[in-house]
């Protein structure tokens, strides 16, 4: 809403004059809790002054220059003009040297050999919004009137010094889309009384039509008869208050229509009376129904939209935009005023779908059906004084609203403990009566009769924060309250998760949840529903990832495209999935590495074996140790994955992610990956943290290397070893892998460290050479293994 | 003798006076009191003197003997120092070629931000709770005062998925989690981090981004208590002189409602490129619960109220770690990670 300060001063009597003025009216209302985007004069321009062309010349080496002798009053300056229609005799306004314009500073200069001590100016050239100029705007400097008198102030002369503040305002506070509206506010703030509006006209003759409302969503419409219109341009005061106000002028009598919803926040509509071919009637539009709206475009309408009618045909789109079948015209003699509540919740449904328009924006809001009985009247009065209508007699009334002010039961106490503050009761009732609210006491209450123009106001919360707001809440003293404590459910396992992460190396990432569709189920099985967006911003991003690697897999070839290196990434994040027709959420840690991982002389490229000590120390630390393993079952993997290369994580035997190496399909270089789902790893429980008594006993290590077939892997060896190992053997591990010369095809060397060891004696060798023999005889038996001397 | 004696002490000296290696000072130890050294051979001699003569040159010999021994032992002290000194130089390595290491990992930026609030928050006995991001309609807008059609719905334009549920806009939606969830209707301290979503896409806004919701109920919470906790909130997260203004404003869900600015830490409200040269940067919402919140998600609004606020934690993780460009939290450039990597 742009508030035009000489509209509000029509209703207020307050001093805004200066720039300095405006700014402070803006900040003052940002204080109650209107914010603006924009604040300033209607023309920012400096250091004009009305001239009079004295002489005339043409320049002496430019073919459409003008050399001009001006008049400014004080002086006579000799200023170089290039406008056609520049002339002796023209009162023009000048800039003078200094004169700050939107397009730079105004300096005295030579122009093609010629002196020129400032510059006669176009409307353009002072910046006024291009959507009101005229075309003799563009074509020429600006042509004052015979008598604007010499060395005056243009802008003054012009109507056109104004104050305007764009505000941005609260969707609660549809009352401040008037600048009766703002009257109130402002009144408030400066403690001032809102002058009344002028209503008065005379009426004569008899209404001649008939209304119906064949509709619920229309609660309130009027609708009254002007006769013999006399269509002309508005005053310039009239004008300057539509631009400064965002509004293009017309004529008088739309002009007026305008102006009266500036004023009170209710959008009228004018027919040509003519024109109708009937009645008046507000209905639902039928499926497909055809309108072509003021601006001529045709409009196919649906039941959700409320028309109006002429009982023939709809001639308007209702809270939206008028019929170019009846708009008024040059010829207008006649016209129907309409002054009416449609719902907002059908009108915003509608101006999403066509248009959204002033009118709408209003309409959305809500509005206050007095104001409708009272635009209708002030419209009557400016139709009398601007375009000499006689009014007809009489109104066609339907109204279903309620217009009683609203009584709201509020104590001083009800105000002081939801504020924390030390009002009195005197402060209190003189803030509602600046706010022009009526208080009555009664005992300890107060009885506030919130005026129908606030819409927001309807419980005793919302009368807290009009006393809060005004009295203003930065003179409340903070406090931080004494409360019960009670134990929290915080728990900081993603957080120790992701420290773990960043200790072993990696860099945490942030992304996006929302991918392509294409990519969604990417790194997964593809057994669950992808979830897609209703209405998207880009089809790059119109479906929820079911895997954080897509993901991470973006973001490392945004960063080979930057030529950043040893890129290793972590996040954790939650990913999403249809199952059935339920909606899941998945919270997983996934990362990505590749380059090098030791830093250094001796530096070492990321392999399965880095990413899956990364696996091992996420999941030794979060107490899995023993419980998990890796499962090469292709079966079990994406497809998006190298499948000699990689693995199901298996816990307690549950698949709980995948570890191993991008498929060279997708990916050339050797990029590793893991990702593991949290919700249903941290469901599996882990034994308690727990010390177990050192052992006084020495322990006794063994060696032993045995050739196997390739394909059998050391984890099923080391269960071999394990469980021949029985309750002597403590630890054991792979030491030494090696394939190659001096070992037959299809073998393998592999060499195994075994601990052994009791808790209450030193081994016999007796004991040591009978545990070595038996988990020799099980490696031989189990997996064909040979022992190696 | 006794000049023969006086002979070996003499050459003995002058020979240990110049070893200079463990190995002559062995052989000059051998060659006069080995077996067969010389000073050894003159005792064998013994037997020849008189008996007189034989105590005198005996602790004549033994004297020498004595001397003798005592310097090659201390000689042989100081070689052996020498030696291993002389070793331990020939080890010397350069201290300044590079370590050997992992690669150092760091924490993003915003999840430094949510560490930072928890850890505050719970310090004042907060509990930290989470909700979906998937949200339904109800919880998201409804329960929060927010009917279908309400014109503030036009503020946020959400990513649906269905007509019933949509990506949450807003942590608040927690909010109505956290009363429903809570039995016995008792007093709620909660702070709720987490991922939002908008259907937006712009230079300052991205269409996911991430808030903190502060939700208090209990008998007798005012605005003086929401003041006092933002104050604390903000002066944490952007230092002791940060200055707040509370400018009324309208959120549904809670009335009165509060916009919160931030004095700007940049010019310190002078007036920078930062704040528009306004010195104030707005940064959170806020209000006390509205009456019809707490009635929808069970709590008597005649016993209870609260107080609630929101905030943007990624324009906070830029104000705070002085990050110009928004884009840059999500585009995930090593670079830029990488500088996320010590204590703060």
């Amino acid at each position: 809403m742009k508030l035009s300060t000489n509209f509000l001063k029509d209703y207020l009597d307050i001093d805004i004059n200066s720039k300095e003025d405006v700014y402070n009216l803006a900040e003052n209302m940002t204080k109650v809790g209107n914010e603006y985007d924009s604040e300033g004069m209607l023309i920012e321009a400096t250091n004009l002054v009305i001239g009079e062309v004295l002489e005339c010349k043409m320049h002496p080496d430019s073919d459409h220059l003008h050399v001009c002798k001006v008049n400014t009053g004080k002086e006579v300056l000799q200023i170089v003009c290039g406008a056609p229609n520049v002339r002796k005799g023209l009162k023009v306004i000048v800039a003078l040297p200094g004169a700050k314009l939107p397009g730079g500073e105004i300096k005295k200069s030579v122009i093609r050999g010629v002196e020129s001590n400032g510059m006669l100016c176009s409307i353009a050239e002072l910046g006024l919004e291009s959507k009101f100029l005229r075309e003799e705007d563009k074509a020429g400097i600006h042509e004052l009137d015979k008598d604007a008198p010499v060395g005056e102030d243009p802008i003054e002369y012009m109507h056109m010094k104004d104050g305007v503040i764009d505000f941005e305002l609260t969707a609660n506070r549809g009352d401040l889309l008037s600048i009766l509206g703002m009257a109130y506010e402002v009144g408030a703030i400066y403690n001032k009384k809102v002058k009344d509006i002028d209503l008065s006209h005379k009426e004569e003759g008899k209404l001649d039509f008939k209304l119906n409302i064949a509709t619920d969503n229309c609660s309130l419409f009027l609708a009254k008869k002007a006769l013999n219109v006399n269509i002309h341009e508005s005053t310039p005061e009239m004008k300057e208050k539509l631009m400064a106000s965002g509004i293009r002028p017309i004529n008088n009598v739309v002009d007026i229509s305008n102006y009266v919803m500036l004023e009170t926040g209710q959008p009228l509509h004018f027919y040509d009376a003519d024109k109708l071919l009937g009645m008046i009637e507000v209905r639902m539009a039928k499926e497909g129904e055809k309108l072509t709206t003021l601006d001529k475009q045709e409009r196919t309408l649906s039941i959700d939209d409320i028309v109006i009618s002429d009982g023939k045909r709809a001639i308007g789109l209702a809270g939206v935009m008028g019929g170019l079948d009846t708009e008024i015209t040059e010829n207008t003699k006649n016209i129907i005023i309409e002054s009416a509540i449609f719902d907002s919740v059908k009108i915003r449904r509608t101006s999403n779908k066509i248009l959204r328009s002033e009118a709408s924006n209003r309409f959305e809001k809500g509005l206050d059906p007095n104001r409708t009985y009272m635009a209708m009247e002030r419209a009557c009065t400016l139709l009398e004084k601007y375009a000499d209508a006689k009014i007809v007699s009489g109104m066609e009334v339907y109204d279903k609203t309620n217009k009683e002010d609203k009584k709201i039961d509020i104590t001083v106490d009800n105000i002081n403990s939801l504020l924390g503050s030390s009002l009195t009761e005197k402060e209190i009732i003189d803030i509602f009566e600046r706010l022009a609210f009526k208080v009555e006491k009664n005992g300890d209450k107060l009885e506030v009769y919130v005026p129908s123009r606030r819409l927001d106001i309807s419980i005793k919360e919302d009368l807290i924060e009009e006393v809060g707001r005004i009295y203003g809440v930065d003179n409340i003293q903070g406090r931080l309250k004494e409360m019960t404590i009670k134990k929290g459910s915080y728990d900081n396992t993603t957080r120790e998760i992701r420290n773990k992460m960043v200790n072993l190396g990696l860099n945490e990432t942030l992304t996006y949840s929302l991918v392509n569709e294409k990519e969604a189920d990417m790194f997964t099985l593809k057994n669950n529903g992808i979830i897609k967006m209703l209405d998207p911003l880009t089809e790059d991003r119109n479906a929820l990832r079911q895997s954080l690697i897509t993901s991470l897999l973006k973001t490392y070839e945004y960063n080979v495209a930057r030529d950043n290196k040893d890129i290793c990434l972590f996040e954790i994040a939650k990913t999403f999935y249809k199952e059935n027709e339920d909606y899941k959420e998945e919270n997983k840690l996934a990362c990505l590495m590749t380059g090098e991982y030791y830093l250094g002389l001796n530096t070492k490229q990321v392999d399965f074996y880095i990413i899956k000590g990364v696996c091992e120390e996420v999941l030794d630390y979060l107490g899995y140790s023993g419980r998990y393993s890796f499962v090469q079952d292709k079966e079990k993997l994406p497809k998006e994955m190298h499948p000699g290369k990689s693995a199901a994580i298996s816990v307690n035997g549950d698949i709980v992610g995948l570890i191993g190496r991008i498929t060279p399909e997708i990916c050339k270089e050797e990029v590793y990956v893991m990702e593991i789902s949290l919700d249903k790893l941290l469901i599996k429980k882990v034994g308690k943290m727990k010390y177990k008594e050192l052992s006084k006993f020495p322990v006794v290590k063994k060696d032993i290397a045995v050739l196997v077939n390739k394909d059998i892997t050391a984890q099923e060896m080391l269960k071999t070893i394990k469980n021949n190992g029985g309750k002597l053997l403590l630890e054991s591990k792979v030491f030494d892998l090696y394939e190659g010369k001096g070992i037959p095809e299809g073998k393998k060397s592999i060499a195994f460290s075994v601990t052994l060891g009791a808790q209450d004696r030193t081994l016999t060798d007796e004991e040591i050479n009978k545990v070595m023999e038996k988990v020799i005889t099980g490696l031989q038996s189990k997996h064909g293994a040979e022992l190696r001397k | 003798m006794e000049e023969q004696v006086k002979q070996i002490e003499k050459s003995a000296l002058e020979e240990l006076k110049s070893c200079t290696e463990l190995k002559a000072l062995e052989e000059t130890r051998v060659k006069y009191l080995g077996k067969k050294g010389e000073l050894t051979a003159l005792l064998k001699q013994m037997g020849s003197l008189s008996k007189e003569e034989r105590p005198v040159i005996g602790s004549m010999v033994n004297k020498v003997r004595d001397e003798l021994e005592e310097i090659i032992s201390s000689k042989e002290e100081s070689l052996k120092k020498e030696e291993i000194a002389k070793k331990l130089e020939s080890e010397k390595i350069d201290v300044t070629l590079p370590s050997t290491k992992i690669r150092r990992g760091s924490k993003h930026p915003l999840n430094r931000i949510i560490e930072e609030v928890e850890d505050l928050f719970v310090s004042m006995g907060y509990d930290v709770i989470s909700g979906p991001e998937l949200e339904t309609d109800e919880y998201c807008f409804e329960r929060l005062n927010l009917p279908k059609g309400h014109p503030a719905r036009d503020m946020q334009d959400s990513f649906y998925i269905t007509t019933e549920y949509l990506l949450r806009t807003q942590t608040s939606a927690v909010q109505a989690r956290a009363m429903m969830a809570n039995k016995e209707k008792s007093p709620i301290r909660v702070i709720v981090p987490g991922k939002t979503y908008r259907r937006e896409d712009d230079a300052t806004h991205s269409h996911q981004f991430n808030q903190v919701e502060g939700l208090v109920i209990d008998k007798d919470i005012t605005f003086a208590d929401l003041k006092g906790t933002l104050e604390v909130f903000m002066k944490h997260m952007l230092g002791e002189d940060t200055k707040l203004r509370f400018r009324p404003s309208y959120f549904p869900f809670t009335e009165p409602s509060f916009e919160v600015d931030v004095s700007c830490f940049k010019c310190g409200g002078k007036g920078c490129n930062l704040c528009k040269h306004t010195g104030w940067i707005e940064l959170l919402g806020s209000g006390m619960v509205h009456p019809n919140v707490l009635k929808m998600n069970g709590y008597d609004p005649d016993k209870y109220t609260g107080f609630a606020f929101g905030t943007g934690l990624d324009r906070l993780a830029m104000f705070k770690y002085g990050i110009t460009d928004m884009r840059l939290l999500y585009a995930n450039d090593v670079r830029f990670l990488s500088q996320f990597d010590r204590k703060d």
